[in-house]
């Protein structure tokens, strides 16, 4: 009788993850939601120098910061989309090249093979080293008359004619890509390979006896089954790549040169730097729907050629 | 496929709130104790690391506690840091009682309230305002307004230029116009040697030299209003004038336009540049090994016939003192600026940090009679201007800065650098002012 009540009172399997999970929601609240709505809040202020210390109390000025933020012929809003389209690029080709790195060197060190754990180390070492660390290290080497970068394609292979600048002009793209995707790929290598653990063994050995070549396998076994991680890995990696702020502030400082303006470097100069606090909410604002936009699609489309496939 | 789900929303979660939370504010500054037996102090790094300035000011705040009986806790803030805590402090109005400021922020903070201000009383309080250096003070807040803070350390720019690689090149005196500059750095550049370095990558330094270049044209980069005026016809003149010592007279090394770290100090300081042009830069050549006898320093030069505003030769350069007006402990916190300020402490921390004292009684003191300091302190006296004292000079500094700074990154990859390729710049810079 009363182990019925205690049992009738314990909270039902269905109620329990949801109380396991209030902790955690109320810490989101507190720490992403509510400054979340504030920054919102922020971006119809007309929030500088003169009303922050009480920026509670700054002018409400509507829509203005976001027709600022929009009106592409004048050149804060030229210059947002300018680091939009820069922003876009990079991302295009730092989440490419890190996927293809990582999935090349997951599938070749998939089998076993002397020093396979000491090279599956080496490749995990830029995600482990801390961001400043790194970076700081590959800002050295991009210098231009001391750094080893132009050492070795100028003084030694004799690739350029002139010494190449990195960190400032166009050539700066090149480089941010460059460390973002050697930062980044590890982490497509390290899902990857335990994506392949998943695998079993036997389908590749039921191909190779159907005369299936190592390519054929790649295509009709492996990306296949590595399909579900990949899906999260390449949203994981796209969001991550297009709010980097650490490479580029590192790498450039607070005045990125035009051809390597991150949209997060540009937001922080716009709001911070320039001390426009409620224009530089109004760009995150715009960003964060970009944002949402991009990832419910890319969700919807996943999920409804996954249905389709199944 | 469920996990997977899980794990995309997270990150999704995570991502957009990281963007979101980028226009929040910051991290909220240290709160004081609110006892009023204590202190809190920023200091702005001023010597070689947070460190070195750790064991230059505790002695000294010992002695503060000693004479007062109020504790200071002492923080040394970065200054990559230092204007983000100050705005984050000043947001969440908990901060410390006493800061450093650059003196150039001085006006931008002011407009924000979160300082108090120096009317005639506080001054009276730490002994005056004739104590002080005119100039010096002036930078400390808008005209016709009470200083927002007191000046603590004072710099200005001199041209160092190399006694030896002058002497080689069959080089007298050192230049004192523009011309003669750039007749003499092609004669030093050579063997992989240039004549001049520059930190062209550092906004900040960009903005300092185009400042001085332009009161020399007779401009200032706002009218008498107060309205930006970046591109006028003589501020597109200064900053070209600037540019070209890469693009036309290539008297700097093109790798230069890329310094932000000091850099062109450390040329001089070896021998790879025959001049530089810096604010109080012994005690950074000292550190680099370089004897304070190798090297001459000399105003920076002017054009020829000079004469009123066209003899500037730096702007005012240093460290301002705050209070910050939230601070529980306003009374022991305008003790210690007091303190601070005294002749004595003056005297002990200029000469360590190899700045000039902006405190008149101060500078009698022997330590400040180098060749160095006695020129910067010539310059200072005479032939300095402040920076616009304008709420938006930090947006100013920022804007210019990085226009010479794209400009520089041109001319060293050999792009040509004409007066409408710097005027369009300078126009973009422009029109990203506020509006107000």
């Amino acid at each position: 009788m009363i182990l019925d009540r205690i049992r009738s009172w314990r909270p039902g399997r269905a109620g329990l993850p949801y109380l396991l999970l209030l902790p955690a929601l109320a810490l989101e609240l507190l720490i992403h939601l509510i400054p979340m709505l504030t920054g919102v809040w922020v971006s119809f202020k007309q929030l500088t120098q003169f009303f922050i210390r009480n920026w509670s109390e700054a002018p409400w000025t509507g829509l203005a910061n976001y027709r600022v933020a929009v009106d592409f012929d004048a050149p804060i809003g030229r210059s947002l989309l300018n680091s939009f389209w820069v922003t876009c690029a990079f991302t295009v080709l730092s989440v490419g090249l890190s996927w293809l790195i990582g999935t090349v060197a997951a599938i070749h060190t998939q089998d076993a093979f002397r020093g396979r754990g000491l090279l599956r180390a080496a490749f995990l070492l830029p995600y482990a080293l801390p961001a400043y660390a790194a970076v700081i290290t590959w800002s050295f080497m991009f210098q231009r008359d001391t750094g080893l970068v132009n050492h070795l394609l100028h003084d030694q292979l004799h690739l350029t004619g002139d010494k190449p600048f990195w960190l400032i002009g166009d050539n700066s793209f090149t480089a941010l890509t460059t460390v973002s995707v050697w930062r980044s790929w590890p982490f497509a290598f390290l899902t990857l390979t335990a994506g392949l653990q998943n695998i079993p063994r036997e389908l590749y050995e039921a191909a190779a006896l159907d005369g299936a070549g190592v390519w054929q396998q790649i295509r009709r076994i492996t990306l296949p089954s590595l399909r579900p991680v990949n899906l999260v890995l390449v949203l994981v990696l796209f969001l991550w790549t297009f709010n980097d702020f650490n490479t580029p502030f590192i790498l450039f400082g607070k005045a990125a040169p035009e051809a390597a303006d991150l949209i997060s470097v540009h937001i922080y100069q716009s709001s911070f730097v320039t001390w426009n606090f409620g224009a530089g909410s109004a760009m995150s604002v715009l960003l964060l729907f970009f944002l949402l936009l991009v990832t419910s699609a890319y969700l919807f489309l996943t999920s409804r050629s996954r249905g389709a496939d199944d | 496929m469920r996990i997977h789900r899980l794990a995309a929303a997270t990150a999704l979660v995570a991502a957009l709130t990281l963007t979101a939370t980028a226009c929040g504010g910051g991290t909220a500054g240290s709160a004081d104790g609110g006892d009023p037996g204590t202190l809190t102090y920023w200091a702005s790094n001023q010597g070689a690391s947070p460190e070195q300035d750790k064991q230059i000011l505790e002695p000294e705040l010992r002695k503060f506690e000693q004479q007062t009986g109020i504790k200071v806790k002492l923080e040394v803030v970065p200054w990559s840091d230092l204007l983000n805590r100050i705005l984050a402090a000043t947001a969440s109005g908990q901060g410390p009682d006493v800061l450093n400021i650059g003196n150039t922020w001085s006006t931008s903070l002011q407009a924000t309230g979160a300082l108090l201000p120096f009317d005639a009383a506080t001054l009276a309080k730490i002994g005056g305002k004739d104590r002080f250096l005119p100039a010096a003070l002036d930078t400390a807040g808008a005209a016709g307004k009470d200083p927002a803070a007191v000046p603590l350390y004072s710099m200005a720019y001199g041209l160092y230029y190399n006694k030896k690689m002058f002497k080689d090149a069959g080089i007298e005196q050192p230049p004192a116009t523009w011309d003669e500059l750039v007749a003499d750095g092609r004669k030093l550049t050579k063997d992989g040697h240039f004549g001049l370095a520059v930190e062209g990558g550092n906004v900040s330094e960009n903005v300092h030299h185009v400042f001085t270049l332009a009161k020399q044209h007779g401009t200032d980069f706002f009218d008498a209003s107060g309205k930006p005026r970046f591109d006028s016809p003589q501020a597109v003149a200064a900053v070209k004038q600037y540019v070209d010592l890469i693009a036309t007279h290539k008297v700097a090394a093109p790798g230069n336009a890329e310094y932000a770290n000091n850099q062109s100090v450390t040329d001089f300081a070896t021998g790879k540049a025959a001049m530089l042009m810096w604010q109080a830069a012994g005690a950074n050549l000292k550190s680099h090994g370089m004897n304070p006898d190798d090297y001459g320093v000399a105003p920076v030069p002017v054009p020829a016939g000079a004469s009123g505003s066209a003899l500037t030769t730096s702007m005012v350069a240093g460290i301002n003192l705050a209070v910050f007006r939230n601070s529980r402990n306003p009374d022991g916190a305008l003790q210690f600026v007091k303190f601070m300020t005294s002749t004595e402490e003056q005297t002990v921390l200029n000469r360590t940090y190899g700045s000039i004292p902006p405190v008149k009684e101060a500078q009698a003191d022997p330590a400040f009679a180098t060749p160095e300091l006695q020129t910067l302190a010539k310059v200072l006296g005479s032939s300095a201007q402040p920076l616009p004292r304008i709420a938006d000079e930090s947006q100013f500094e920022t804007l210019v800065g990085t226009a010479v700074k794209n400009l520089l990154a041109a001319a060293a990859a050999g792009k040509p650098v004409t007066e409408d390729t710097v005027k369009a710049e300078l126009t973009k810079a422009q029109q990203q002012m506020p509006a107000s």
